[in-house]
């Protein structure tokens, strides 16, 4: 994300191409200068260029359009009615809400975007309409696991983060809507320089900064300010803001050169004056920083072009990116896990959210959707016989009948593999079992399954079945007994097994791995240390790849490789319990489960 | 004929989603690298039995673009006068029943027609996929009547769909029961009516943002996966491309139509020569030992990598089918029918390799 102080220059460079650019993603909470730059946004637009806000849970007709209702039955032939993206040709739609977009209305919006028109059949009438729009997406995410989708953050050039702006800030606006116009009429003849183009993408290379289609934005962004300098000729500086605004806030690596200033330092300058009124024009890249490269400036002019442009786009990467990058992979690879955020909702009959309707009349706990009836049945009155105004009934046939289809969130199954062997029993059976039982109290009033596999001497098994009992999963753990060896390999296959049978049926299961990782005794039941260790690896290397969301408690005494290395393979999250005790481990298994589920939404 | 007209008004209304008529499209030879994709794209082409391909991958790696451009490759076919679903009347057995009527009363008037290539957004309705009553004519006339939807329109060519894996439920029902029988049966609002609807299915979509049906994946010929170029030189040369296309469109796709028009001269000698090429019983066998190495079901999986294969042979003018065409086209053939191993932490592509490695030699 920018720092705020870019926010009127962006605003400015939007203004000039909002189609082309894409848009902006605002992640700010609602605040007073959110509503400033809106404000300021459209000032900067022209009188004539449309501005539409719309929900992020904007039905499909709103958005894209559909059949007119009252016009087609006041005039007896189907009417098309404008969606909202066609209405907002030429101008901005700004999306509230926007983290809580669903992929499907983000889809839509993208492919608008990318053919800059709306072309759908929808409700027998045929919609084809330009809608070259810029989105103003607003973000009021709270955690990086709230954002808008990627799919849809992947076609807007510009990210901008108000939350650290200070409430008192004001942003001062770098041009007005004349300079807009005027750039506008610049911009078609712009013309590309090949060192800048190759400029852009060997620093978004670099960085690891978004896909190809980023690197194109950056380089219409780039056209867009030279076009606000009134030049038709791109400059370096053009190349460097571009990157800076477009490309540093994606970086998702370090760029290969020497960090002679760290990013923290370089960026919390900017971050902290994010009052400093001429806060948007490019700095200078700091001499020092482009000549003094790590990598040999052999190909002479381009390579020196790109470091410039690198190096002062490093200089604004904001504080705390790099170390923000961990956080954003592992949760870019738990969202990944389970079928997808797509995949995790369930269609429900008659609870959740409401989602769309289809036809079929109501039976059981499915309810009639009165309006998407009427709209159903609107344009064949006068086939059906209503030939006279005054006869005001509405013939409605069951063909018309349309229900509203509901999703929910999926259940949730939290499988435990209790590791009851000597080794374990000796330490820490009694914890694990107390963290267990906490656990459980509370998937019992979240109205969560949860199985328990216990494992011990030669085999694992099933201690109990996938079950909102609470009081049988207390008993069962009661009745475990510790002793024996430890068939890890075992143990982790029968909770793979359960929670791809529970992914089948749509649930969203949590494996919860209790041990302390030294396994003895193979998957034929016999002794062996090596065998049983490279056997549990593989294993557990299958649930990593199955993306199951887990969380591996290592139970020994003193944390050791041995548990590290598995929760690695199996891609879960590593907690030693000498840390953690019942309650504190009670927690961490919440957390995962809920950021399973909710990257599973 | 005197509903012709009345007909030919209504296809025209419907004729936009045709893309290479309306506004200029990035023309297929200029899409850079991404050989295996355009590859698939072209071998459904000269072949379209092979039965669709799907293109999963990195955003922005030009997935729609390519779909989009084979549009504006496809070399004109041979269809019926006023016929609304595009027969070819040179098979009797493919007519509608409309044609096959009026086919028993002489030879058809036929005229060459841009294949169709039509685009199922997301978020059509259920109604304009299947076809419904013609609402134009029941509000004005009181007259039931049929009006085709998409699946009509697209029958001899291709469907695509972009982000195929956010599909909803229902649309992908319907596909999968079409896609299998190449019929559309339209029981709705008092209608009843049956059309052939055989088209090459095209998908594309990012795999990280939802998964697809196993029935779905299964209609699928070929699956290609798309990757970010990380080489510098071949992005440099994307931005490129799109920049130019973008700042003249007429120019660029002037600028390549040479090589576009080679390409389609190409695919219809592919398409005429694809009977005559040979298959040797060694190839064929290679096929089966390489399909039960990787444990896919049933046969599909062995006639799609045979006539991928032919398809690629034809395209480039070999005589006989080779191992080494059965190798090009074996990871996209087979890579999405393995079934999951979760003791195989490798990817099903490699899988795919490792398996032809063992099954051809190095």
């Amino acid at each position: 994300m920018n720092p705020a102080g870019d926010a009127a220059l962006v605003a400015s460079l939007f203004a000039v191409d909002p189609a082309g650019s894409g848009g902006v993603c605002l992640r700010s909470l609602v605040h007073p200068a959110r509503d400033q730059w809106l404000r300021l946004l459209r000032d900067l637009l022209p009188a004539d260029a449309p501005m539409r806000r719309i929900p992020f849970n904007i039905p499909d007709g709103r958005l894209l359009g559909g059949l007119d209702l009252t016009a087609t039955i006041k005039s007896n032939r189907p009417v098309a009615e404008r969606g909202v993206l066609a209405a907002a040709d030429r101008g901005v739609v700004v999306i509230s809400m926007a983290e809580r977009l669903t992929p499907h209305t983000a889809a839509c919006i993208n492919s608008a975007l990318d053919v800059g028109e709306v072309t759908l059949p929808r409700e027998g009438v045929y919609i084809q309409s330009s809608a070259r729009v810029g989105i103003v997406a607003l973000d009021e995410g709270m955690s990086d696991e709230e954002s808008v989708p990627t799919s849809l953050l992947d076609r807007l050039a510009f990210l901008l983060d108000f939350n650290a702006f200070s409430t008192k800030a004001l942003i001062t606006p770098e041009h007005y809507g004349e300079d807009i116009l005027a750039a506008r009429g610049v911009l078609p003849r712009v013309r590309t320089d090949p060192q800048i183009l190759a400029a852009i993408c060997g620093t978004a290379l670099a960085l690891g900064a978004g896909s190809p289609r980023v690197s194109l934005l950056a380089l219409r962004v780039a056209r867009a300010a030279a076009a606000l300098d009134g030049r038709v000729d791109l400059r370096e500086e053009d190349a460097v803001l571009a990157a800076r605004l477009v490309l540093a806030p994606r970086a998702t690596m370090a760029p290969p050169t020497q960090q002679e200033s760290p990013p923290d330092g370089g960026s919390s300058n900017v971050a902290d004056q994010p009052t400093s009124d001429q806060s948007g024009r490019a700095p200078d890249p700091p001499p020092e920083l482009n000549s003094d490269n790590s990598r040999e400036p052999a190909e002479g002019q381009r390579q020196d072009l790109d470091n410039i442009v690198l190096a002062a786009t490093q200089a604004s990467i904001p504080s705390g990116l790099l170390a923000r990058l961990r956080a954003v992979e592992t949760s870019r690879s738990r969202r990944s896990s389970g079928a997808g955020r797509a995949g995790a909702l369930r269609n429900s009959r008659s609870r959740g959210r409401p989602c769309g309707v289809r036809s079929g009349s109501p039976r059981g706990h499915e309810r009639l959707n009165v309006m998407e009836t009427l709209r159903a049945a609107a344009p064949w009155q006068k086939l059906r016989g209503r030939s006279t105004q005054q006869d005001s009934r509405i013939v409605i046939s069951a063909d018309d009948f349309r229900v509203t289809r509901y999703r929910q969130r999926a259940h949730t199954l939290t499988i435990f593999a209790v590791d009851a062997s000597g080794s374990s029993a000796l330490h820490r059976l009694a914890e694990a079992k107390g963290a267990v039982e906490l656990l459980l109290a509370d998937c019992y009033i979240r109205r969560d399954q949860v199985a328990v596999i216990a494992f011990r001497g030669r085999a694992a098994e099933v201690l109990l079945p996938p079950t909102r009992s609470l009081v049988r999963a207390k008993r069962s753990l009661a009745e475990l007994a510790g002793g024996g060896g430890t068939p890890l390999a075992a143990a982790i296959e029968i909770a793979a097994q359960l929670a791809d049978q529970s992914r089948r049926r749509g649930e969203t299961p949590t494996i919860v791995m209790l041990t302390d990782g030294r396994a003895n005794v193979a998957r034929d039941g016999t002794g062996g240390r090596e065998a049983a260790q490279v056997q549990a690896l593989r294993a557990a290397a299958a649930v990593g790849n199955s993306r199951f969301a887990s969380l591996f408690v290592d139970t020994s005494p003193r944390p050791n490789a041995l548990g590290r290395d598995l929760a690695l393979a199996m891609n879960a999250q590593y907690i030693p319990l000498p840390l953690a005790d019942a309650r504190a481990l009670s927690e961490m298994v919440k957390s995962t489960a809920a950021a399973g589920g909710h990257s599973a939404r | 004929m005197q509903g012709v007209g009345a007909k030919a008004r209504r296809l025209s209304r419907a004729e936009p989603s045709m893309h290479s008529v309306s506004r200029p499209v990035f023309p297929f030879s200029a899409i850079v690298a991404q050989d295996e994709m355009k590859l698939a794209l072209i071998s459904s082409a000269v072949d379209p039995s092979i039965g669709g391909v799907l293109v999963f991958g990195d955003r922005g790696t030009g997935k729609s673009t390519a779909v989009r451009a084979l549009a504006a490759l496809l070399p004109p076919m041979r269809a019926v006068v006023g016929c609304r679903y595009l027969c070819d009347p040179s098979t009797e057995e493919t007519l509608c029943e409309e044609c096959s009527q009026r086919a028993a009363g002489g030879p058809l008037k036929s005229r060459l027609v841009p294949v169709p290539v039509v685009d199922m957004p997301l978020g059509v309705t259920e109604d304009r996929v299947v076809g419904a009553l013609d609402l134009e004519r029941a509000l004005s006339q009181g007259i039931k009547a049929f009006e085709p939807g998409l699946l009509a329109r697209a029958n001899r060519g291709f469907l695509y769909i972009d982000e195929v894996n956010l599909l909803e439920d229902h649309l992908v029902d319907l596909l999968i029961d079409v896609a299998a029988s190449g019929e559309n049966l339209v029981e709705r609002e008092g209608l009843s009516v049956r059309h052939p609807s055989r088209f090459v299915l095209i998908g594309s979509g990012n795999p990280e943002e939802g998964e697809l049906r196993p029935q779905l994946l299964d209609r699928f010929g070929l699956s290609v996966e798309v990757k970010t170029p990380v080489e510098l030189a071949e992005r440099v040369e994307v931005i490129k491309r799109r920049d130019q296309f973008e700042r003249d469109k007429s120019a660029f796709v002037a600028q390549w139509k040479k090589r576009d028009d080679d390409l389609r001269r190409r695919i219809v000698a592919g398409r005429k020569r694809l009977a005559q090429i040979d298959m040797a019983d060694s190839v064929l066998e290679s096929a089966a030992k390489l399909c039960m190495q990787l444990g896919t079901d049933g046969l599909r999986a062995e006639l799609t990598l045979i006539r991928a294969a032919r398809a690629l042979a034809s395209f480039e003018q070999a005589d006989t089918v080779a191992v080494s065409h059965l190798r090009r086209v074996a990871p996209s053939a087979l890579r999405h029918r393995l079934r999951r191993d979760p003791l195989d932490e490798s990817g099903s592509s490699a899988r795919v390799a490792r398996a032809v490695h063992e099954a051809f030699g190095p």
